[in-house]
């Protein structure tokens, strides 16, 4: 089954997450990732969902989410060139020994050490989800003490843009 | 000049010609009553809260208007919670308004505090909770709007104790701005050309309509377009009254208690044309072996519901009345008379049937039901048996004169919606038709019915059983009847006596054929139990994994 990404534009309203984690649940549509933040817009969310399913399910997600009056727009950006990173915390057993050559294969994804403890090294790196378990797979021998990841956040390519104002131009450029 | 937020909220509720309330008072929700207690809105105290917002519901069904009930905080708004997911599996329109504890006190575990927006979310179109009382004006704008538009449904709104009690500068809003919801009216044109192709190739359509032409108000546009295109009808359950039940091109209702000629017609079909309706599970039945031959077309306002069952060939999004309006000026008569002549034969072939013997039976009631009020009343049902009799055997005339609960098969919701349907209309005759089961489910509210001078005449099909469940026993459990039977119910003559209504028991037809009409014709309410046999069933039935049109007589 395939993955798609869904860029789903929230008002920024107390208990939309609920409403949102809430419908998954009750239908049965599982989330593989959900990161949200804040857009430009102190009054807009951004919710980047990923999930799993072939074409129906993503429809129906896609419509019974277009049915939270909260959801203001929905774009799945599978369907198009787009960029997608995903920021990782891991921290890994580590003996005084072994830094270099932990921090070597660290260093060829680009990860960055964040913290140093007496036998924990924790790393900080940001990538695809492929990169990211790439590095994962490559600390993994070493002990992994502790894992984080943020969740896909992803945008369109070049100058479309999944935004309140349309995809281009932005009404707030006009102005 | 500023307003107490509560007064603000009785204001913006006779903005929107709110008439009627639906209520029963508490702590939390003090401030609006005490507002209220000025206003010329008409407040109706029920027995119990689950009272109110069937009530509501009641009316919100006969009106088209939006219904609304207020109770207060707790258990004042767990109550409602069985009557809000009636109204949105049925799209009714309603406002809900429910007392909260103060802001400072929400999260606390407080007295009579739940956090009912929580609580609510998965059976409302929207809800709100009042935080901010500069809010409140546009809030209740919004739920009115999103209550009534689109695909109806319930909009609840929690308001804390000490905000109901703060001051704003009142103005009503004029218009609603809600950048996430805009739902579609008008049908793409394209796809209502090639509907209009499709119709005049079709040699064998059928119009499957439901609940969303009673929504739109579209009967009047479904007959034309039946008659334009020569097309049978089929109703679902929600859809019944949407249609004229005595049409010669009307089959009855289809599914699993539908009629066989429906059912029939659905499987020989090669158009099935749906209009707002939404291929339920207790329509469909077996999803592989329902209208196999056909071409479908799925007309709704909900682009969720498309697809969401089955697969469709041409997907229409819309409001069902403008798109039957758009549509009829494309069709093109052509003559369907060999199809007809099949539909006739089915119809001849599979009447709807019923042993009538020594003992009364309820089909017979019903029957006599329809020949006292020839379809100019309006006939409330709870659930069970008896609904699917007076789906079968009453042919509904005019829109609107069925109120039930459909989707969430609600009992207890007859008496309660009778109330609302009652005053929605008065000087209409309404008919509650419930089961022994059904109607201790919510009888306090005939104290409602007194206190409000309602004229029901409440009919209980009285088999001292939980007929359905039986029923469902005896086919999935080998007759193993368990906790079906009542051993014990009270005389409901003598409980008519204690509300001070006329009360009746009927055991024969000769006894309802001499006295229901009368019954029926004397002003004022009326308790009319009728016993009937116990091992009575609803037939045809399709099996669990049948196709529809494979159906057994349970008779």
């Amino acid at each position: 089954m395939e993955k798609h990404t869904l860029s789903v534009l929230v008002e920024n309203n107390p208990g939309v997450l609920t409403r949102v984690a809430g419908l998954f649940a009750r239908r049965g549509f599982n989330i593989d990732s959900l990161a949200v933040g804040r857009t430009d817009r102190s009054d807009v969310s951004r919710m980047t969902i990923v999930v799993e399913g072939d074409k129906a399910l993503i429809e129906q997600v896609t419509k019974q989410l277009h049915k939270l009056i909260d959801v203001i727009k929905i774009s799945n950006i599978t369907e198009d060139e787009y960029v997608d990173r995903e920021l990782v915390m891991v921290k890994v057993a580590a003996e005084p020994s072994q830094r270099v050559e932990i921090i070597n294969i660290a260093g060829i994804f680009r990860a960055r050490v964040v913290d140093l403890g007496r036998k924990t090294l924790t790393f900080e790196c940001t990538g695809t989800e492929g990169k990211i378990t790439a590095l994962e797979e490559s600390l993994r021998p070493y002990g992994i003490k502790e894992l984080v990841r943020t969740g896909k956040i992803a945008m369109l390519r070049g100058s479309k843009a999944v935004s309140v104002g349309g995809p281009w131009p932005r009404e707030s450029d006009e102005e | 000049m500023e307003i107490k937020v509560a007064d603000a909220l009785v204001q913006c509720l006779e903005r929107e010609n709110v008439e009627v309330i639906f209520g029963y008072p508490g702590g939390a929700i003090l401030p609006v009553y005490d507002s209220l207690y000025h206003s010329k809105i008409r407040h109706v105290l029920v027995r119990h809260e689950q009272g109110a917002v069937h009530a509501a519901d009641g009316y919100a069904r006969v009106t088209g208007k939006v219904g609304v009930c207020v109770a207060t905080s707790g258990p004042g708004a767990t109550n409602l919670v069985t009557g809000i997911a009636n109204a949105y599996m049925d799209s009714i329109p309603l406002v809900i308004l429910t007392g909260q504890v103060s802001t400072s006190q929400i999260g606390t575990d407080s007295f009579q505090e739940v956090d009912i927006t929580g609580i609510t979310m998965p059976i409302t179109k929207h809800n709100y909770l009042l935080k901010d009382p500069l809010k409140l004006t546009a809030i209740i704008k919004n739920a009115f709007h999103i209550a009534s538009s689109g695909r109806p449904g319930p909009v609840l709104i929690d308001i804390p104790r000490d905000v109901a009690n703060m001051t704003i500068p009142f103005k009503y809003p004029s218009n609603v701005r809600l950048r996430g919801y805009k739902p579609t009216y008008k049908g793409h044109p394209s796809k209502i050309k090639e509907i209009a192709a499709l119709i005049g190739k079709a040699k064998r359509p059928v119009i499957y309509a439901g609940g969303g032409i009673l929504s739109s108000n579209a009967s009047g546009e479904l007959l034309q377009f039946a008659e334009a295109i020569s097309a049978p009808v089929t109703n679902t359950f929600m859809g019944l009254s949407g249609f004229p039940g005595e049409h010669p091109l009307f089959l009855g209702m289809l599914g699993l208690h539908g009629t066989r000629s429906a059912n029939m017609a659905i499987s020989e079909c090669d158009l099935l044309i749906g209009l707002g309706a939404r291929f339920d599970d207790r329509v469909v039945g077996n999803i592989n072996k329902f209208a196999q031959q056909a071409t479908v077309i799925h007309v709704d306002i909900d682009p969720a519901e498309i697809g969401k069952i089955i697969p469709t060939n041409v997907p229409l999004v819309g409001d069902v009345k403008q798109i039957l309006n758009s549509l009829l000026p494309l069709i093109e008569k052509i003559d369907r008379s060999k199809w007809l002549e099949r539909i006739g034969e089915l119809k001849g072939q599979y009447p709807l049937t019923y042993c009538r013997g020594e003992v009364l039976k309820p089909q017979f009631v019903i029957e006599l039901l329809w020949n006292c009020t020839k379809g100019e009343a309006i006939i409330v049902t709870d659930v069970g048996q008896h609904q699917m009799w007076v789906a079968q055997y009453y042919p509904f005339k005019h829109p609107r004169t069925l109120v039930s609960s459909g989707g969430l098969g609600c009992m207890g919701f007859g008496l309660p919606a009778a109330l609302g349907a009652s005053l929605a209309a008065p000087g209409k005759p309404v008919v509650l038709v419930t089961g022994d089961g059904s109607i201790q489910m919510t009888m306090q509210e005939l104290g409602t019915m007194m206190e409000q001078g309602l004229a029901i005449k409440i009919i209980i099909l009285n088999n001292y059983a939980l007929g359905m469940v039986r029923q469902l026993q005896e086919f999935y459990c080998e007759g193993r009847y368990m906790s079906v039977n009542f051993k014990f119910h009270p005389d409901f003559e003598m409980l008519a006596k204690a509300y001070g209504i006329p009360g009746y028991t009927f055991r024969t037809e000769e006894e309802v054929m001499n006295h229901l009409p009368e019954a029926l014709a004397k002003p004022g309410p009326a308790i009319i139990n009728c016993i009937v046999p116990v091992d009575e069933n609803v037939s045809p039935m399709v099996m669990a994994g049948q196709g529809i049109h494979e159906a057994i007589d349970c008779g």
